[in-house]
């Protein structure tokens, strides 16, 4: 006796139909892997989608295999929705939903566009977690399919900021502006290495501008080695070697320092 | 329906116990129409629930340093080897007798093992060898010359097939060198009625069988006397302590007493598998709750009689054999408590008590025992749903069943007898039937009936499969022959270990707790299953090529290629673990079984996962040669890659109607991983349950741990005398697993999402 098999069914079929009435079609992408349940990327359990393809080399990147668009397999949104609503009955009930991550999720906008909607069709919440330097690639469509977007911010410094990622700060800041007019709900994600992104200063700078832009959160992030094994695999040198996860200390002052500005922070 | 009635009406009515509403449960033996009269549902959180009195404390703390010398001891702390337990053997047995609130042991000293012979002689000697202890001369010497045993019996009716079978370990883990357990007397039915109605009730049974004296009335009438002599013992057993039990119970207190009685007795003296308790919190939930109203009882001494209550059931103990014990890892008792649950009615049965029983993990720390199975319905209390998450984050030690699944079947008066079987309590028993090796059944198809190990013929001679690489379409018929063999002597080994035990291990206490007629299941059960489902997708979806070895024996496989592996929700294998389960319950069903049992099967192995893969050579799936299984329904460890909720889905798929002993899945999630805050977490862990028992899925075992811990518990046990863990279907104190066996757990998918 299978309680949920009937409405799942049903609304499989549904997935295959909403696919055809969505604006963009039935558009591939390339999903580098999902993991069927997170609690960590958004509120509730989340069908979490790791899209491949990243502009940014961060010196911490714990995903380097999703750096590459074309080492992931292409996949349809269709067949996409049809597995994350296998899930739907399981992420509604936390009032969880749909993350899309990667890699960076806004190098294929028209992929999220669509999977998103797909998801607003299933009834879904939708979360964006994008590091915003292709953030001028999100169309208004996009956005409004996006319930949630999570933003990092990896330094609020132009200068320590490149020399982290590879690239410049100000596309993200001009998509976190973009996102604050639009009042679109956004939690700031800020990841705390020693030595790296731990200058005081410029930690209560971000403060002040995430609180000036109505950030609804502020998640500090603390740095782990989880992704060494994998720089070693792809034959990478990790620089960050030697360098520790921050002291409990240091990451309770950090959030002090978001919670001082008025940000809630978890 | 009038709730203030206490007079009885009826004439004929005898029932003299404390004024409680409703009229059938007077007239006649029936504990649930009780409940269902007098329950008060509780739809509130835990902020009633009162700490630990000082005297739970200190006499907790009394426990615990025995239990800490027992562990010093290598397990065993002291074993009688002169007396032959009974239920009245023994004098009375005290902890601290002035802060006891609950009292009664099962010898007459705190955590001493019983000598119980009826099972087997030898295994009761073993069980004491093992520790350093000899059982008296004269003990041996009546139950070797005078009087035969279970085990004694067991291997006279053993077939020759039966025996190759049970060496071969294609069977293993019978209960035929053990007491076989998984029957749960309705304790309750000593407080709720006093022993006197008991035991008339019994009489007048007996005096509608006076016609048609043919073998089966026979063995009633012989089984009612039993029954009848056994109730009378109760009453002895009781009065030794102090108290009369021929009338019902009058008060909370009397009520947590008398149905503690019931079970020490049944515990007193027979050393089944799993003695579990029943569903006794809401049934004792209604004498709390009048006491408490009547201002005659406080939370506090509440709280205090369920504490003392839950710390002598942490207590039972039992003499058993190292072999049991790899079998059956950590001492376990399966105390099983079923907890909360839904009426028929669409009220909930959650009580205050429920809470209570939990808010035990509090008072007292972790524990394995009793083992707390809370009837999980999408539609409980939210805030007892809440409360259970938030006490499986902390303790790891509940486990969860699909009542909405179960009450369908078995009513809601059911409970759950040592992991996942379910049982209409006092109406039905089981004759536990442990497991077929189906891993093994495969190796036996491709190599012809003959064992992977040995090179012996073990099953019917078949032609080997002499390919050298396997085709589906040339195994899949084999292996069904072999399933049919081994559906067919796995029937007749049980058929003669029940007849054995009824006739020489009857266990006359928990039967004198049932109806006279009951439904009889014969409780068959599954391990490999996710091995033999792999194997077959391998097989099907990858090339497996068979090294052979000089005897032609296939005893390794290489794969080429990729194939789906149950646990990612993957409907091309998923298919082929249900099609195994309905194909083996279908055999099981075609045959005759001891006293027309219904054929069940169960999809659960305990701690024997281990066992049964230590004694199976490589598989076509790349398991090597003794390598454990995976636990009970579980995915192999490592294999399932799309996160919980694809691995929960697998699970679930497999078909309750075709597994109605029931389907063990386990499963070990980091606490970082359910979420960031304390109160996400429980939500989530909730709604993660909700969401696997609406797909399907029976049973759930809830571990929030992470590896760290376990392997520091490994070197540092000292540090971690509680740490409690879910194995498949119970729950085990970490540090009491042999090293093997905490390795295995220790190799278990632990997720890092949800």
């Amino acid at each position: 006796m299978k309680v949920g098999s009937a409405c799942l069914l049903s609304a499989c079929s549904l997935a295959e139909r909403l696919v055809a009435v969505l604006s963009a079609g039935n558009v591939e992408g390339y999903v580098h892997s999902v993991e069927t349940g997170g609690a960590v990327d958004g509120p509730g359990l989340r069908f979490v989608v790791f899209l491949s393809g990243c502009h940014l080399r961060c010196l911490y990147c714990h995903n380097p295999d999703t750096w590459h668009m074309k080492d992931a397999k292409k996949t349809d949104v269709g067949h996409l929705l049809n597995e994350i609503n296998l899930y739907a009955h399981y992420l509604k009930r936390t009032g969880g939903g749909v993350t899309a991550t990667g890699g960076e999720p806004l190098s294929q906008p028209d992929f999220v566009a669509a999977l998103f909607q797909g998801c607003k069709a299933l009834g879904l919440h939708t979360a964006l977690d994008t590091n915003g330097y292709l953030g001028e690639n999100a169309s208004q469509a996009l956005l409004d399919a996006t319930d949630l977007v999570m933003l990092d911010i990896k330094d609020f410094r132009p200068e320590p900021y490149k020399k982290l990622t590879g690239v410049e700060l100000a596309p993200t800041l001009r998509f976190a502006e973009r996102l604050s007019e639009m009042g679109k709900t956004t939690w700031l994600r800020y990841v705390l290495v020693p030595g790296y992104t731990d200058d005081l200063n410029s930690i209560t700078e971000l403060a002040a501008y995430a609180a000036k832009l109505k950030m609804a959160k502020v998640e500090v992030l603390p740095f782990h080695k989880m992704g060494e094994p994998k720089w070693e695999a792809m034959k990478l040198p990790y620089v960050l070697k030697d360098t520790q996860p921050p002291s409990a200390e240091l990451v309770s002052h950090v959030k002090e320092i978001f919670v001082s500005h008025g940000l809630k922070t978890v | 329906m009038d709730r203030v009635v206490a007079a009885v009406e009826d004439k004929d009515v005898k029932f003299v116990g404390p004024e409680f509403a409703g009229h059938t449960w007077k007239r006649e033996i029936n504990v649930r129409d009780f409940i269902q009269n007098n329950v008060t549902p509780y739809f509130g959180d835990e902020a009633f629930l009162a700490p630990a009195t000082k005297r739970s404390l200190s006499l907790w703390d009394t426990v615990s340093k025995l239990m800490a010398e027992e562990r010093a001891k290598k397990g065993t702390l002291d074993m009688d080897t002169e007396i032959i337990a009974t239920i009245t053997s023994h004098n009375p047995g005290y902890i601290k007798k002035d802060d006891e609130q609950i009292v009664g042991l099962q010898t007459d000293k705190p955590l001493k093992r019983a000598l119980m012979v009826f099972g087997g002689i030898k295994i009761a000697e073993k069980a004491c060898e093992a520790y350093g202890y000899k059982v008296s001369p004269k003990v041996h010497d009546i139950f070797t010359h005078y009087r035969k045993t279970h085990n004694d019996g067991v291997f006279d009716g053993y077939t020759d097939a039966i025996r190759k079978a049970r060496s071969a370990h294609i069977l293993t883990g019978l209960p035929d060198g053990y007491g076989r357990g998984r029957i749960i007397g309705d304790y309750r039915r000593v407080a709720l009625y006093g022993i006197d109605r008991l035991v008339e009730d019994r009489k007048i049974q007996a005096a509608t069988l006076e016609h048609n004296i043919n073998e089966e009335t026979i063995r009633l009438r012989e089984e009612l006397a039993e029954q009848i002599r056994a109730l009378g013992e109760l009453k002895q057993m009781a009065a030794s302590y102090g108290f009369d039990i021929s009338k019902p119970a009058q008060n909370a207190k009397e009520a947590v007493q008398w149905t503690y009685f019931g079970y020490l007795a049944a515990v007193k003296e027979q050393n089944g598998a799993a003695m579990s308790l029943g569903r006794v919190s809401t049934f004792l939930d209604i004498y709390i709750e009048r006491d408490i109203k009547a201002g005659i009882l406080t939370e506090e001494e509440a709280q205090e009689m369920i504490d003392h209550f839950v710390m002598k059931l942490r207590m039972v103990r039992f003499a058993r054999t190292p072999e049991y014990n790899n079998l059956f890892s950590g001492d376990p008792v399966w105390v099983t408590e079923s907890i909360g649950g839904m009426g028929v009615d669409g009220r909930t049965l959650v009580t205050k008590t429920s809470f209570r029983f939990l808010h035990t993990l509090t008072n007292l720390g972790p524990a394995p025992e009793p083992n707390l199975t809370v009837l999980w319905s999408e539609r409980l209390p939210e805030a007892f749903k809440k409360y259970c998450a938030h006490m499986s984050i902390t303790t790891s030690s509940i486990q969860y069943e699909n009542d909405d699944l179960m009450r369908a079947y078995w009513g809601d008066d059911y409970g759950i007898a040592c992991c996942v079987s379910a049982m209409r309590i006092g109406k039905q028993m089981q004759f536990f039937g442990a497991r077929a090796n189906l891993a093994k059944a495969l190796l036996y198809a491709i190599n012809g009936g003959r064992d992977e190990n040995s090179g012996k013929q073990i099953g019917p001679s078949f032609t080997p499969i002499t390919a050298d690489v396997l085709s589906y379409d040339e195994v899949m018929p084999r292996f069904d022959q072999m399933m049919t063999y081994l559906a067919g002597v796995y029937m007749d080994a049980l058929n003669v270990i029940h007849y054995m035990h009824d006739k020489y291990c009857y266990e006359r206490i928990e039967m004198a707790l049932h109806d006279r007629d009951i439904l009889r299941t014969m409780a068959c059960g599954i391990a490999g299953l996710s091995i033999a489902a792999d194997s077959l997708s391998a097989i099907k979806y990858a090339k497996v090529k068979v090294q052979r070895d000089e005897r032609g024996l296939a005893v390794g496989f290489d794969i080429e290629g990729e194939f789906p592996c149950y646990g990612n929700n993957d409907d091309r294998v998923d298919s082929i673990a249900v099609d195994l389960v309905e194909r083996f319950m279908k055999k099981l069903k075609n045959l005759k079984t001891y006293r027309n049992a219904m054929p069940t099967q169960s999809i659960l192995t305990i701690t024997s996962n281990v066992v049964y893969g230590k004694n199976t050579g490589s598989t076509p799936d790349g398991r090597k040669a003794g390598e454990p299984f995976a636990p009970g329904a579980n995915p192999m460890h490592g294999r399932d890659k799309k996160g919980a909720l694809a691995s929960l889905s697998s699970v679930a798929k497999l078909p309750y109607e075709y597994s109605q002993d029931g389907i063990s899945n386990t499963f070990s999630i980091i606490p970082g991983a359910l979420g960031k805050t304390n109160h996400g977490r429980k939500d989530n862990l909730a709604g993660l349950i909700d969401g696997y028992f609406q797909s399907g899925g029976h049973h759930l075992n809830v571990n929030v741990f992470d590896r760290e811990t376990l392997l520091d518990a490994m070197d540092h046990p000292e540090k971690y005398p509680q740490l409690t863990i879910r194995v498949s279907g119970y729950a085990v104190n970490f540090i009491k697993l042999t090293r093997e066996q905490q390795l295995d757990v220790v190799n278990r998918t632990f997720h890092h999402n949800v």
